[in-house]
Order: C-alpha cells, then sequence, then structure tokens
C-alpha cells in the first residue's frame, strides 16, 4: 500500500497510466484485435518523439523561456544531410549517422551563441534560426526526396519478438539520460540554474557552459532523429520533422517535467511519448477525422499543464 | 472622500491617549490604555506542519500602545505565532480575540479590516514593480486616474518621515532597489494610511538589512507610533534594540513561551540566558591571534576607487567590510567573484571562492531541493566517485553539517523550505565551509540569525580561519566586525578606511561612513 502511495506520486507515472488507459479503451473497441500489434507500433513511433522529447526536456528545464522550438527544421536538415551523405550506399552508414549528430550539434550551438552573444530571448532566436535552417535544406535537398541505403532501411524498421530494436537502443540511451540528469555533475547543474540561475552562478555552477552544452545536446539530439526518421520512412524530406514541433514540448509537459524549469524527470518522455501516440491511433481506430484529433491533443496538453501547475511550493 | 474620513477618525483614536479636556474621551483612552481590551490576544494556539510542532500551546497579547518584544532562536515558532496574529497561518487548536471579541474566521482581510498589519521577514514587494505601485496593492482605494501619483505621494511622505534622506523615488522598480532599500520601503509601506485602520503592526527582523543609521531611524519612528497610541511587535535578534524599544519582552523557546515581563526586567545576560542555548559561548573575539602574513589571498581595488586604497586579504585573515549598507560592499564582493572565475583588472584572486548569501531567496536557494541538494551543490565535484555523484557521500556532508552547524531538522533529505529562515542560512554557511573554497565571502549572512546560531558561527569562522581560510565579511552589524582581523568602510562605492583591530570602534566607523571620501 505504501509503496503504491510512492509510485503515485512520481510525476511521470500519470503519463503511463494514460498510456495504458488508452489501449485499453482502443482495445476494447476492436474487440481484442491488434493488441499486441499496437504496442509494436506504438513503440517504433514513440522513438522519434522520446529522442528529440530528452533533449527538449534539459532545454525546458534551464528555466522560464528556455526552448528549442528549432527542432522540426533541424530534423528536416540532418536527415536530408543524412541521406546525402549515406548515398544509398550501406558502407557509409556510420559516416552518414555522424554527419547527422554534426549537423545538429552545430545548429544547437548556433542558437546558444545567438541566445548568449546578440542575447535574444530563445523563443525568438530559436525560432528564427529554424527559418534559416529551413531555407538552407530547401537549397540543399532541392525538395527532392532522397532514398536511405537498404541496409539502414532495414535497420530501423528491425524487430526482435515484435520490439523494435530501435526502441530497446532509445531505452538503453534514456537510462544514460535520466543518470545523467540526477547522479552527474551536467544534470544538477542544469536543475540548479533551472531554480534560481543567479544561485546557481553564485554556488558555482558555470552556467554559460551548461546552458551551451543544453543547446548543443537538444540539437545534435535532433540531428539523430532526423537520420533516423528519414530511414524509417524510407526517405528524407523538408516537412519531416513538423510535428515534432508540438510533440516535443508535449511530452516533456505530460511527462511531469515543470515547464518553470529545474524539476525534470525521463521516464515520464517514454510514457508521455507512449501515450500520444496510442492516442492518435485510438482516434484513427475510433474514425475521428484529423481537425477532432488536433482539437483533442491540444486540449489535453492544456488538461495536462493546468493540472501540473496546481501544486504550489509549501510556504 | 471616504480616505479623508477614514484618516481623520485614524487621527482622533490615535490621539485618544493624550486627549484630557474631554472627561469622556479621557475615560475611553484610559480604559484602552490601561489594556484592559487587547488589540489581539491569543490563547492556547497550537501548529502542527506534519510530524514537527512549530508552537505548542502559546497565550500571547498586546495591549494598545505598546510595543511588545519578541525573541527567541531560529525555529522557536516567532515566526509561525506572527503569522497567526497576521490571519496567514490559522492555528490548529486556540482562541483569537481581537479587541474582546472572540474572531471565528480569522484571516488576512479581516486582520486588515481590524488594522493588524505585518511586514514579514522574507521581503514581499513585487520586484517588477515600482514602488508606488507595490504601495498601492495594499490600498485597493487609491483608483482612477492618477492613482500612481497619489500612492507615489502617500509612500514619499511615509519614507521621509521615517527615513529623512533615504534616497529612493516612489518611481524605482523595486527589483532594482538594493536588498536595505527594499526593507525600507516594506516597513515604510505598513505604516501608509488610506481607507484600513492602523492599530498593530508586526515587524519581523525589521532591521536586519539596515545599517545602524537607518536602524535608528526606523526605532526612533517605531518610538514614535507607540506614543501616539499604536502597537507593535518587534522581532529582533538584535537583542540590544528589543531592549531599549519594547515596553514588554515575551521569550520564546521550542515553540512555547517561556517568559514574559516588563522590558526593564531584563538584561542582555537574562535574555540569552532565558533563550537557552548560548550560555556556553561568552565573545571571545578579541583573543589574541596571531598576525603573522601568510600568502595573499585576495586584493581587489573597487571599480569607483580614484585613489591608490586597495583591499589586501591574506590566508587565514577574517576581514570585515563596514560602512552604511548599499555602499559598494556586496559589489565588491560579486567582482570577487567574478574575478575567481574569469580574469579582471584591478583583482587578483588566488584560490578557490565561495560565497555565502545575505539575500538568501534571490542568491542563495535552490526551492525545489533537498536541504542535502542545496548543501552538495557547491562540492559536486567532491562528492563523485568515477562519473556519477554519490549519494552516499552527499548523505555524509549534509549529516555532517547538520551536526556541525546544527540544522533543527528531523531528515536532511526534507525540502529546504520545511527549515526556518535561520536554519536555512545555517545551510548556506554549510554549503560554503563544506566546499574547497580558500576563500568564503559573506554577504551579510546573519540576516534574521539567531544569537545562539550567530555565536556558534563566529566560532566556526575563527576556527575555519585559523586553518588558512580567508573570510571577507560584509556585515550591517556593528558587533560582528569585532571578529574581524582588518575593517575597510565602504562610503559611494570606494574604501574610506583601513582599521586594524586595535583601532576598531562604533564611533570611528560610524565617523568614516559619514566622512567626506578622500
Amino acid at each position: 500500500m505504501a509503496s503504491l502511495r510512492t509510485m503515485l506520486a512520481k510525476p511521470w507515472i500519470w503519463s503511463f497510466i494514460g498510456a495504458f488507459v488508452v489501449w485499453l479503451a482502443t482495445i476494447a473497441f476492436t474487440g481484442g484485435y491488434g493488441a499486441g500489434g499496437m504496442i509494436t507500433a506504438a513503440l517504433s513511433l514513440a522513438v522519434f518523439t522520446v529522442i528529440v522529447g530528452v533533449g527538449q526536456m534539459f532545454v525546458i528545464t534551464l528555466g522560464p523561456g528556455n526552448v528549442d522550438l528549432s527542432l522540426p527544421a533541424n530534423i528536416g536538415l540532418a536527415s536530408a544531410v543524412a541521406m546525402k551523405v549515406m548515398d544509398g550506399n550501406d558502407a557509409m552508414i556510420a559516416v552518414g549517422l555522424i554527419a547527422a549528430l554534426g549537423c545538429g550539434a552545430a545548429i544547437g550551438a548556433a542558437n546558444y551563441l545567438l541566445i548568449w552573444a546578440l542575447r535574444i530571448p530563445p523563443i525568438i532566436a530559436t525560432l528564427s534560426a529554424s527559418f534559416i535552417i529551413q531555407s538552407i535544406d530547401i537549397s540543399y535537398g532541392r525538395g527532392l526526396q532522397i532514398k536511405p541505403p537498404p541496409g539502414f532501411a532495414d535497420f530501423t524498421n528491425w524487430q526482435i519478438l515484435g520490439i523494435p530494436v530501435l526502441a530497446l537502443l532509445t531505452v538503453v540511451f534514456t537510462v544514460g539520460a535520466a543518470t545523467a540528469l540526477q547522479r552527474m555533475i551536467y544534470g544538477r547543474s542544469v536543475l540548479a540554474i533551472g531554480q534560481n540561475i543567479r544561485a546557481a552562478w553564485l554556488a558555482g555552477v558555470n552556467v554559460g557552459r551548461v546552458r551551451f552544452l543544453t543547446y548543443t545536446l537538444c540539437g545534435a539530439l535532433g540531428g539523430i532523429d532526423g537520420a533516423l526518421l528519414a530511414g524509417y520512412f524510407r526517405g528524407a524530406n523538408v516537412d519531416i520533422g513538423n510535428e515534432y514541433l508540438l510533440a516535443s514540448i508535449a511530452v516533456v509537459v505530460i511527462g511531469g517535467t515543470s515547464v518553470a524549469g529545474g524539476k525534470a524527470n525521463v521516464p515520464g518522455v517514454w510514457g508521455a511519448g507512449l501515450f500520444l501516440v496510442l492516442l492518435l491511433t485510438m482516434l484513427n481506430t475510433f474514425g475521428v477525422s484529423a481537425g477532432v484529433r488536433l482539437v483533442l491533443t491540444g486540449l489535453i496538453i492544456v488538461g495536462v499543464i493546468t493540472a501540473a501547475g496546481g501544486e504550489k511550493a509549501v510556504r | 472622500m471616504a480616505t479623508v474620513a477614514a484618516g481623520i477618525a485614524n487621527r482622533i483614536s490615535l490621539s485618544m491617549p493624550k486627549a484630557n479636556t474631554d472627561t469622556r474621551l479621557d475615560g475611553a483612552a484610559k480604559h484602552f490604555g490601561a489594556a484592559n481590551i487587547d488589540i489581539i490576544r491569543l490563547d492556547g494556539a497550537e501548529k502542527h506542519f506534519g510530524a514537527v510542532r512549530a508552537l505548542g500551546g502559546v497565550d500571547f497579547h498586546v495591549g494598545a500602545g505598546e510595543c511588545v518584544g519578541l525573541v527567541g532562536h531560529n525555529g522557536a515558532g516567532k515566526s509561525t505565532l506572527m503569522h497567526m496574529v497576521a490571519g496567514t497561518l490559522v492555528p490548529d487548536s486556540g482562541a483569537i480575540t481581537v479587541r474582546g471579541s472572540a474572531e471565528r474566521d480569522y484571516s488576512v482581510p479581516r486582520a486588515l479590516e481590524l488594522g493588524i498589519r505585518c511586514v514579514f521577514q522574507e521581503l514581499s514587494l513585487c520586484p517588477n514593480l515600482s514602488v508606488a505601485e507595490n504601495t498601492r496593492i495594499n490600498h485597493p482605494s487609491l483608483i482612477g486616474f492618477g492613482w500612481r501619483r497619489k500612492a507615489a505621494e502617500l509612500i514619499a511622505a511615509k519614507l521621509d518621515e521615517i527615513f529623512p534622506d533615504h534616497g529612493i523615488s516612489a518611481s524605482d522598480i523595486a527589483g532594482d532597489l538594493s536588498i536595505g532599500r527594499r526593507q525600507m520601503v516594506e516597513v515604510a509601506r505598513a505604516f501608509t494610511l488610506t481607507e484600513d485602520p492602523l492599530a498593530l503592526v508586526i515587524l519581523d527582523e525589521p532591521t536586519s538589512s539596515l545599517d545602524a543609521h537607518t536602524a535608528g531611524q526606523l526605532l526612533a519612528f517605531v518610538r514614535r507610533f507607540v506614543a501616539s497610541g499604536g502597537s507593535c511587535i518587534l522581532i529582533s535578534h538584535v537583542l540590544g534594540e528589543v531592549l531599549q524599544n519594547a515596553d514588554r519582552i515575551v521569550v520564546m523557546r521550542d515553540g512555547k513561551v517561556v517568559a514574559a515581563d516588563a522590558a526593564s526586567a531584563f538584561d542582555r545576560d537574562r535574555l540569552v540566558a532565558t533563550m537557552g542555548g548560548a550560555e556556553g559561548h561568552q565573545r571571545t573575539a578579541a583573543e589574541t591571534r596571531k598576525a603573522e602574513a601568510g600568502p595573499l589571498r585576495v586584493k581587489a581595488r573597487p571599480a569607483r576607487q580614484q585613489d591608490g586604497k586597495e583591499l589586501v586579504a591574506r590566508a587565514g585573515e577574517i576581514i570585515g567590510l563596514a560602512g552604511l549598507a548599499g555602499h559598494g560592499q556586496t559589489d565588491l564582493l560579486l567582482a570577487i567573484f567574478a574575478a575567481a572565475q574569469r580574469a579582471r583588472t584591478g583583482i587578483e584572486v588566488t584560490a578557490p571562492v565561495a560565497l555565502v548569501a545575505g539575500d538568501r531567496q534571490s542568491d542563495g536557494i535552490f526551492p525545489q531541493w533537498s536541504i542535502a541538494e542545496n548543501i552538495g551543490i557547491r562540492s559536486l565535484a567532491l562528492l563523485r566517485s568515477g562519473l556519477l555523484i554519490s549519494p552516499q557521500r552527499e548523505a555524509e556532508l549534509a549529516d555532517f553539517w547538520k551536526n556541525k552547524i546544527g540544522i533543527r531538522t528531523p531528515d536532511m533529505n526534507n525540502n529546504i523550505y520545511s527549515l526556518s529562515g535561520g536554519n536555512q542560512q545555517k545551510a548556506l554557511f554549510a554549503r560554503a565551509l563544506g566546499s574547497d573554497a580558500g576563500i568564503v565571502l559573506m554577504d551579510d549572512p546573519m540576516r534574521g540569525v539567531d544569537i545562539g546560531t550567530k555565536l556558534e558561527v563566529y566560532d566556526l569562522v575563527r576556527e575555519e580561519a585559523g586553518r588558512g581560510r580567508t573570510f571577507l565579511w560584509y556585515t550591517t552589524e556593528t558587533e560582528e566586525l569585532d571578529n574581524c582581523d582588518h575593517v575597510y568602510v565602504f562610503k559611494n562605492g570606494r574604501i574610506v578606511a583601513n582599521l586594524g583591530r586595535d583601532e576598531l570602534t562604533e564611533e570611528k566607523i560610524i565617523q568614516s561612513s559619514f566622512g567626506d571620501a578622500a
């Protein structure tokens, strides 16, 4: 009983409960048909949201106003870079992935440069950066869909016992991210800055370096996500990252990370990623139109922020 | 109209004790003056926060025209009791009576209606609003065109009355003011008058961020206010202030009132003994410590210094920064702190630096974290094993300082805000002293810290200095400078005097603070 209560006190548990409820509702509707396949599909798709969600989580945790709105453009450009470097050749897969990572990291670093050197608020800086990135992408990729090497496409769709390998690797990555957040100097510094940037500076935290690292990390995760998406959907294009603007922020918030900064958790990103994908599947199964789907997603995010904003610090 | 009427009504009520032409009034005045009917009375007030008993059955009352001094250690329950008087906390059990009538649903609006106001220890001005706008918050009757001007006149007049030559403009943004000036505004605001009456003002550590001169102005005003029939509760850890200004003193300890008597019945020693816990300490500051010249740790010239004076600190020295509040002491400390990370002209720092914040809400506390995490943040690199922070070592560090500096909590994993103000400050001391810093900067860190804790921290500072640590200590309390080897007096952002231990007297410091900058 006591352990149940401590479980319920965890902010991330609700996103998993939500995902589970949505899954139950869907298979109740279909009469049990496709229950397993639905989980496989949810895991495959949630991976992409989780990867950028973790990056966005670190950025948002830096405190009010910090957010990376350049992720969709970043994903688009990195997907094109990765596919061009791989050039349909299986031998170039690793090089292509590194190129995507580097492209994303460079975008993240450039974002922070705008924020730091020109003192532009992160929202404006990353949004305007995303227009520039998108233009580069259009002129670089010429709007063509570039195919991935067959080996890479197979890898992104590979499953063991119905569990996508990519999802397993992402679980390993998120365990690492959670450790970094709670147990490494970097994560503690991010949390400290998010709570009180001045106090963090006066407590000896290297504020500039930590913020730079965080934006760069988020950019790099966007980059690798772009490459993986291009493999999974068998081709890069400019719009491939569009839905990750809202999704990356939504998983952070639904997962129990504070939008005010200073409080974050990684498991919730997984729960929320699954929840969002399953929710879409459910609404599709129910035959709801695309417009209603978007309205419901928006309402759920507003609802979660309202519910999460209710708890106030004592005193 | 209503404002004017309330003002007149209040003037009448305030002048009542003096009125002796009208016998009826005189009778009424005597009636009130004799405190037959208290402004407020609490009987058997109890309060628990979870398992912690903050107040265990306290009886407390304040009469009209009376200044009650309230003293006790950090966590003795003073703030909790005052929150009840102000209506921000509801007692778990016990009765509240205001002017003889029982209050069942006592709350902040009700308290304001009855003329009971509070200046809390944690400053409450909105940092993004101007002084005038902050004043308006307490005076809903200031509406219509020109409300900002009316509020500005109201607060400016009160500031002029309490703190002549305060140098604060009503259009200043609160967040841009130094903590001392914010405190002045906060106090002045509590005494401004429009619709609501003004009968009792609670001053919780009102002088903690004020220098001796400004504190004197405030206390003189409090005496005038009380003499004209108002009531006041004065909470202060500066026992001299309470002894000189209160009519009656109430001593609290462990959530209970342990003594209540006329101020004249107390002296400093009796107060300290009644509060408990600090008897063993004697003022050993003047003890001769060897003053041999250690290696240079800090050499700094304030940015606005025009002559060759500069601050020099060597290993093992305790250096005081004195002068009126807000004359560049904090700025120099911050400049030294920044210089430790990135070289700056005019400042030389040769060891790692840690800072103990005085303005703990904005400069120190991480509100989401436990006490242990708040202490560990400065020492993360030392708490690692391999790449990861070791929870075990973090807990060890926290427990070590819990015992060493006496942080009063059942569990160091509790949130930092579960501590009383003074204990939060102890955690900030632990953060700095537990780190690898060879230089500790202290930015008036004893705000809201009780006398027992202060004496313990003084001992700790001297002990650490004996081991070679250097302390730069900005303080607004002249007494604390007795602990220093050397004192630099600041005026207008410059060092105007450099006093050795043997030349150190209060007169000399005040003289330098007001004298012409060379």
